[in-house]
């Protein structure tokens, strides 16, 4: 596919992504609930069921037949697409991507694969419920044979999605419904798909090392400025992939700054933040300050939003960490 | 193929099975093999029946954890399945899968699943690559009873039944969902009934006699391969063993396994073929070859080195 630029919605952007995969893969499929005919419940895959027909269709509220059906068409050459429409909803078919998807290729020893791409979103939105709201990529990075990543930026929403499902892998795809229709940026379209992994600089600083994933990057980027002004240079790591992580692209901002922030907006409790900070631990790098995990506290995700913001982890947060980092000094969490 | 020559053909077929679980069952005594065996003796009819009713060089078999006589009848010799079960190298599976978690693709048995139910999706998702290859291939999910209560069973259903999906859906009726009877658990009491919530055909079989299965599949084969959808069959047979090995079946009522012993199949099959005239000689004669070729299995892999440390990590990703 030439390469153009576009201004895009993160929405759009998915939906180039599956476009190209539709058009350039004809062994590619899509198919999900209310994805086809209706396009998405978020919109994401608007006009695709009208260009590829078949190939793009709406399934029954079954996500274990959404999902084992993923793996038995990928088994036999297809190359399928299938969207769980909120991530908590894989929770009554993680068997399919645990038992089954990720031992296919291993058990097999190559002979077969399970090369499905899961398309879903997460997180906290205001007056989601609790079983609408959980950012559960730990669950998912904790199985080796999965790949996981969370696109945060439009860019890597088409450039991700497109690396999932190109790879001969299983691979979760996270999405984060805040950002699909939050503004359009310029997306590069065509040329190359990437492959699997790497963390991106999306701002470098000096002082410290922010890693982090998902849409909360955004209150990270916020909390690094707000500290510029104080004269504290955050470098913030977007690791976008979580299994595989870049630990060398971690390990080498620390080695510029010294001090490590993780911030997700998962539960720190078990959380991939947890499995970054022992992991920098174990390589014995020197660091100028004890690491900081900021993300969510060990509680269910509340519906209401002055009950969701006392949860889910903001620039403020963000911004106190840093500076307890840098400084040494405990500062207290301050709501904006 | 004359019916008799085919039906000493399933005879063949069902004596290796039942010989090969009694070996593995000796094998699991001394333990040579370790680890949950489940063995498959009495329902041999089904995975011969079915086997020679599909063309495996397209169509997809995704049998059980009691999996041994599914992967034999597709054609497995019993070498490297012996080696699989006892953790060799040599092994279909490099001793990765062991007794319940064993896959041989390029001979159409795409795994077995050690969760209950779980390979009926992605048998359906095997017919789902057909409706779009050309391939004309079928799709065989073949599951115990208790796996009639399971979930993800009834959305693959539901999903090959909507989407009209060459997948045949074949219940082995043994009576027990493991350990626990099946009428205790279900208030019907012919589960192919359960077909026409999903609007198919369904239809209950003779699972000991292997003439009757393969003619059944052979038809949901056709149709499937025509166009026409999914069907459920719901093929009766009796377990002769335990659960798994070790199970003290104290669960089982008196005389039911006299009466299942009575009615099992390779004894149904033989009576039969005497009645068609073959010769007792030619029978044993028959069954000396299939003993040793199972002894003869058992003694190589037996002699094999175990599966290579060196190698766990391999073949994680593409």
């Amino acid at each position: 596919m030439p390469e153009q630029t576009k201004r895009l919605s993160y929405a759009e952007a998915v939906n180039a992504a599956l476009r190209r995969a539709l058009e350039e893969r004809p062994e590619t499929l899509l198919f999900g609930e209310d994805v086809a005919v209706p396009g998405g419940v978020f919109g994401v895959t608007k006009g695709l069921r009208k260009q590829f027909g078949d190939r793009v269709f709406d399934t029954p509220i079954s996500e274990s037949a959404i999902l084992g059906g993923a793996i038995g068409a990928a088994m036999f050459g297809r190359r399928p697409i299938a969207e769980i429409m909120w991530a908590d909803f894989s929770l009554v078919a993680l068997d399919q991507l645990v038992n089954q998807a990720a031992n296919a290729r291993y058990v097999s020893r190559g002979l077969l694969g399970a090369p499905i791409t899961v398309r879903t979103q997460q997180g906290s939105a205001p007056g989601a419920c609790a079983q609408h709201s959980q950012s559960l990529e730990a669950f998912f990075a904790h199985v080796p044979g999965l790949r996981v990543c969370m696109p945060a930026t439009h860019q890597d929403a088409y450039d991700l999605l497109l690396s999932a499902i190109w790879s001969d892998d299983p691979v979760i795809v996270i999405e984060n419904r805040t950002l699909y229709h939050a503004g359009k940026q310029d997306v590069r379209l065509g040329g190359a798909v990437p492959p699997v992994g790497g963390a991106a600089v999306r701002r470098p600083g000096s002082d410290v090392t922010v890693l982090t994933w998902g849409a909360v990057q955004q209150e990270a980027l916020a909390a690094a400025e707000r500290l510029s002004v104080q004269g504290i240079e955050t470098e913030v790591l977007d690791a976008r992939w979580i299994r595989p992580l870049d630990l060398d692209a971690v390990l080498g901002s620390l080695a510029r700054t010294g001090r490590l922030v993780v911030v997700h907006e998962a539960h720190t409790t078990g959380g991939v933040g947890g499995e970054v900070v022992a992991a920098i631990a174990e390589a014995g790098v020197p660091l100028r300050s004890a690491p900081i995990r900021v993300g969510a506290p060990p509680v269910r995700i509340p519906a209401a939003p002055s009950l969701a913001q006392a949860v889910i982890p903001a620039a403020d947060v963000i911004a106190g960490a840093l500076t307890r980092s840098v400084h040494g000094t405990a500062v207290p969490a301050r709501r904006e | 193929m004359p019916e008799t020559a085919m039906l000493l053909d399933h005879l063949e077929s069902m004596r290796r099975i039942r010989f090969f679980e009694e070996e593995v069952a000796r094998l699991r005594a001394r333990g040579d093999v370790v680890g949950s065996v489940h063995l498959c003796n009495g329902q041999e009819a089904i995975y011969t029946g079915a086997c020679a009713a599909l063309d495996l060089s397209r169509d997809a078999v995704f049998p059980t954890y009691r999996g041994h006589g599914w992967t034999l009848a597709c054609g497995v010799p019993p070498y490297p399945l012996f080696a699989e079960l006892l953790g060799r190298q040599s092994g279909i599976n490099g001793g990765r899968g062991g007794s319940a978690y064993l896959t041989a693709p390029e001979y159409g048995m795409y795994g077995e699943n050690s969760i209950v139910g779980a390979g009926a999706p992605i048998a359906a998702g095997a017919a789902l690559a057909a409706a779009y290859d050309g391939s004309g291939r079928v799709a065989l999910a073949a599951f115990g009873d208790g796996a009639m209560n399971q979930g993800a069973v009834h959305e693959a259903m539901n999903f090959a039944a909507v989407r009209r999906l060459p997948v045949i859906f074949l219940v082995e009726n043994n009576h027990y969902s493991e350990l626990t009877p099946i009428a205790d658990m279900v208030r019907v009491d012919r589960l192919f009934k359960r077909a026409s919530a999903y609007g198919m055909p369904g239809a209950r079989i003779d699972g000991n006699d292997p003439a009757a299965v393969r003619e059944a599949v052979s038809k949901a084969a056709g149709r499937a391969r025509s166009g026409e959808g999914p069907v459920l069959l719901e093929a009766m047979t009796q377990r002769l063993v335990g659960h798994y090995i070790g199970d003290a079946q104290h669960y089982r009522p008196a005389g039911e396994m006299e009466r299942a012993l009575a009615d099992e199949p390779i004894i149904r099959l033989l009576a039969v073929l005497r009645a068609a005239g073959v010769d007792q000689d030619e029978l044993d004669a028959g069954a000396d070859r299939v003993h040793a070729e199972i002894a003869e299995a058992s003694k190589r892999a037996l002699a094999d080195p175990p599966a290579d440390p060196t190698t766990v990590l391999e073949h994680l990703y593409a």
